[in-house]
């Protein structure tokens, strides 16, 4: 249950920190974002006693801390060292997109097919 | 004040000026509280949904706690798709502000979004053409800091 509550306090404030660097720094939504995939991205290179700081992070937030856009910059950055673990440098070319495969795919397949047979509004 | 508009106060003549700093004093100010309040209540909803369905593949289908996130992120984004699609998710998103928009299912949303906006313009040059319209500068900074961050591991030798 425990699970549940950090999930959705720490998803939660990642989204309040998005919509301050909107009001407060005048940001686009799309500079936020950006911005968000980075932080991700830079947590995840970060090592500590061996575990990325975005790791732990996981841990203990769950899905609080995978839902959010950061886990993007994440799971693109675990790919990239991962591959370069197993097969040296040119594992940061082929293995940026292991992971991320799964979110990027299914946006790109589902879009396609709303687009098909959903009519544009507005 | 922004960086930005700060930088283009300096070429700007003195009635321009003044004309700013009038616009600003008028200029409705955004309610702060009020709009993280929402993203707070949207995105921990989405993320109670997130971990929810992480429990569901991790009980049911055999995942453990590290690899139920794809799974995850991708039932979330077809979600996402079937609501943009029904036109719901951009009234949530009216209401959310970045609640909706910094999960992953914003991602999906604004991939979505742009595929069927662009569909009069055919599916190859609209759809195809227009997909990563707004989703596009996420996926290149991401992946050019990931890579920045995989050139620094190799470097000094982390490996992961």
């Amino acid at each position: 249950m425990m699970d549940f509550v950090w999930a959705v306090l720490v998803g939660g404030a990642i989204c309040v920190i998005g919509q301050l660097m909107m009001d407060v720094g005048k940001l686009t939504p799309a500079h936020t974002m950006t911005i968000l995939v980075i932080a991700g991205a830079v947590l995840d290179g970060i090592s500590f006693g061996g575990v990325s700081l975005y790791d732990r992070f996981i841990d203990f937030a769950g899905a609080g801390a995978t839902v959010p856009i950061t886990s993007f910059g994440n799971a693109l950055v675990h790919g990239a060292t991962k591959e370069l673990q197993d097969n040296g440098w040119i594992g940061i070319l082929t293995g940026i997109f292991e992971l991320t495969s799964a979110g990027i795919t299914a946006a790109i397949v589902f879009s396609f097919l709303a687009a098909l047979v959903a009519r544009p509004r507005g | 004040m922004s960086f930005a508009s700060r930088s283009k106060m300096k070429k700007v003549t003195p009635v321009q000026r003044d004309y700013q700093l009038l616009a600003q004093s008028i200029e409705p100010t955004r309610p702060i509280a009020r709009n993280c309040m929402r993203a707070f209540i949207a995105g921990g909803a989405i993320c109670f949904v997130g971990e929810a369905l992480m429990k569901v593949f991790q009980r049911y289908f055999g995942f453990t706690e590290q690899t139920a996130g794809n799974p995850t992120v991708a039932v979330l984004i077809l979600l996402s798709v079937i609501l943009t699609a029904f036109g719901v998710y951009d009234k949530i998103a009216q209401w959310a502000g970045a609640g909706s928009a910094v999960p992953v299912t914003g991602f999906a949303n604004s991939l979505c979004s742009a595929a069927i906006e662009h569909k009069s313009e055919g599916l190859v040059l609209g759809t195809g053409g227009n997909m990563f319209k707004l989703a596009g500068s996420v996926i290149v900074f991401g992946t050019v800091s990931a890579f920045a961050v995989g050139i620094v591991h190799w470097i000094i030798g982390i490996k992961g």
